[in-house]
């Protein structure tokens, strides 16, 4: 008898619940594609977040230090400390991103168990593995991947990211390296959009990518994730620069905060995300916004210290 | 006849999704980012995104007073997760700015974070046939609604879509699925209210 009420209770709390499926891949492109046209930004206290959230950013980026700072302190840059990235989330309301290193899938459980909202596996931080980056399907949270070109791109793709950026080179102030970044994974995909059904093998083997992640770009002439321009965006005509020749939006790490009027460039930053293609607005919040970030030229970094070259 | 105009606002958000699901409708489906574009459609859809960053920019492009103006006239509106927060009188434990067009409080992120987001099959009243793919991301419910603002949906016991006249709001994305049911209903509704239009 008490076997049979359990089953009716049971069936009872079964029909109360509907299924959710959490997790699914969806779910997690979908959270990318609601970010779209927007500026993700690097925060690094609950102020600077809440200035983010002010002036229009879509997400933060939760980060102990701006990547200018960390190519300054050196050293081996890890995930922030929870304490710093929980204060973020408990300012804002909108979607919270933290970094784990490059193959160090303990750092994203642990961001998970947390409850960030996104994950970028980043070579803005020292990487933990030479050899292989984090499994990201098994993750219930999504992931944002750098790359440099096409067949990187596809490989974070397979390996589940939910969301791609270019790499950029975090931290210099200098655009080159991101719109280089950019006009090679469009180009690349342009190629890929005409060749014919016996030249994809050849091309997932040159571009070191599962063939049918290929064949899908090829007929849907874009990613299957949405792509965003990060590394070195320090103005708004940055932005839109990025955002004229294609990409779906910006990350701005140390454009912000390290600028002289916080506030006023990430609100002018937003406004020429959006308006990219108006250039009187584009003029418009450029006015009187005081120095940019200082910026670096990219061949007077030294070599060990470029960021890009990390992950593979 | 022509096919109604349908405008996605497109200052931030999944617009490109909604355009191409009133595409493959056979609507005339455009962008706006102006005033001068909102005067040029017959209904709008405001996507999902983040309702702090659209809801600022509706005010600063000075797109808010046109579109309320819009609305009593009786354009059809459809707001899609940010899209039905911005569109609500009033978010639960917030002053954040919002068109204040349906009569409901909404509640943000009310499901809890992105590792709480999910696909839910739902039913919808008056949506015949199989459940509807919801997918709700960080989505928001509807704590209450007021006069003619009417729940069609609920999940948890909450309200997850609401048609108030001429104006809907969903938490979920019909947009990012393949199921064109909603679209298609929002683009009868603009068919009936704009007959002169799509006759012309």
């Amino acid at each position: 008898m008490p076997d049979k009420v359990d089953k009716a209770e049971k069936m009872d709390k079964q029909q109360d619940k509907t299924p959710k499926h959490k997790g699914t891949e969806k779910v997690k492109r979908g959270l990318a594609q609601m970010l779209k046209g927007g500026v993700i930004m690097d925060v690094t206290t609950p102020e600077q977040a809440t200035i983010a959230q002010e002036a229009g950013a879509v997400a933060v980026m939760a980060l102990e230090r701006v990547p200018a700072d960390i190519r300054k302190e050196g050293g081996v840059a890890r995930m922030a400390a929870i304490e710093v990235i929980q204060r973020i989330m408990d300012a804002v309301t909108i979607p919270v991103m933290a970094k784990a290193r490059i193959g160090h899938f303990v750092e994203a459980q642990v961001l998970e168990a947390l409850g960030v909202d996104f994950i970028d596996e980043s070579e803005v931080l020292t990487p933990a593995d030479e050899h292989y980056h984090i499994d990201k399907r098994p993750f219930t949270v999504p992931f944002v991947c750098g790359a440099r070109n096409l067949g990187e791109a596809l490989r974070r793709i397979a390996e589940g990211a939910a969301m791609i950026r270019t790499k950029g080179e975090a931290g210099s102030g200098n655009i080159v390296e991101a719109i280089r970044h950019l006009r090679e994974v469009t180009s690349e995909i342009r190629r890929l959009s005409t060749l014919s059904e016996e030249e994809f093998v050849a091309a997932a083997k040159d571009l070191g990518a599962p063939l049918e992640i290929v064949r899908d770009v090829a007929e849907h002439g874009r990613l299957p994730v949405v792509t965003f321009v990060a590394g070195g965006i320090a103005t708004p005509a940055d932005a839109a620069l990025c955002m004229q020749l294609g990409s779906e939006g910006v990350f701005v790490g140390s454009g912000i905060f390290k600028s002289a009027n916080p506030g006023k460039t990430a609100k002018a930053i937003v406004e020429a995300t959006h308006y990219f293609d108006d250039p009187k607005v584009v003029l418009e919040v450029s006015k009187e916004l005081g120095a940019p970030m200082a910026g670096l030229e990219i061949s007077q970094i030294p070599k060990e210290q470029l960021l890009a070259g990390r992950g593979w | 006849m022509s096919a109604p105009r349908i405008g996605v606002l497109g200052l931030q958000g999944d617009v490109e999704e909604h355009l191409a699901m009133l595409r493959r409708l056979k609507a005339d489906a455009r962008t706006v980012k102006t005033a001068h574009d909102l005067a040029e459609v017959d209904g709008l859809i405001i996507p999902g995104g983040e309702s702090t960053t659209v809801g600022a920019m509706l005010n600063r492009f000075g797109l808010t007073k046109p579109l309320i103006e819009r609305v009593k006239e009786g354009m059809p509106v459809w707001g899609t997760c940010m899209g039905m927060i911005v569109m609500a009188e009033h978010v639960v434990g917030s002053s954040q700015p919002t068109l204040g067009l349906l009569n409901i409080d909404v509640k943000r992120n009310a499901f809890g974070r992105q590792v709480e987001s999910a696909e839910v099959p739902l039913a919808i009243s008056g949506l015949s046939g199989k459940p509807f793919p919801g997918v709700f991301i960080r989505a928001p419910w509807i704590e209450s609604a007021r006069d003619n603002a009417k729940i069609m949906a609920s999940l948890d016991g909450k309200g997850v879509m609401v048609r108030q006249g001429n104006l809907l709001g969903t938490s979920f994305h019909p947009e990012l699925t393949d199921d064109p049911r909603i679209h298609k209903l929002f683009i009868d509704l603009v068919e009936r209210v704009a007959p002169e239009t799509v006759a012309r």
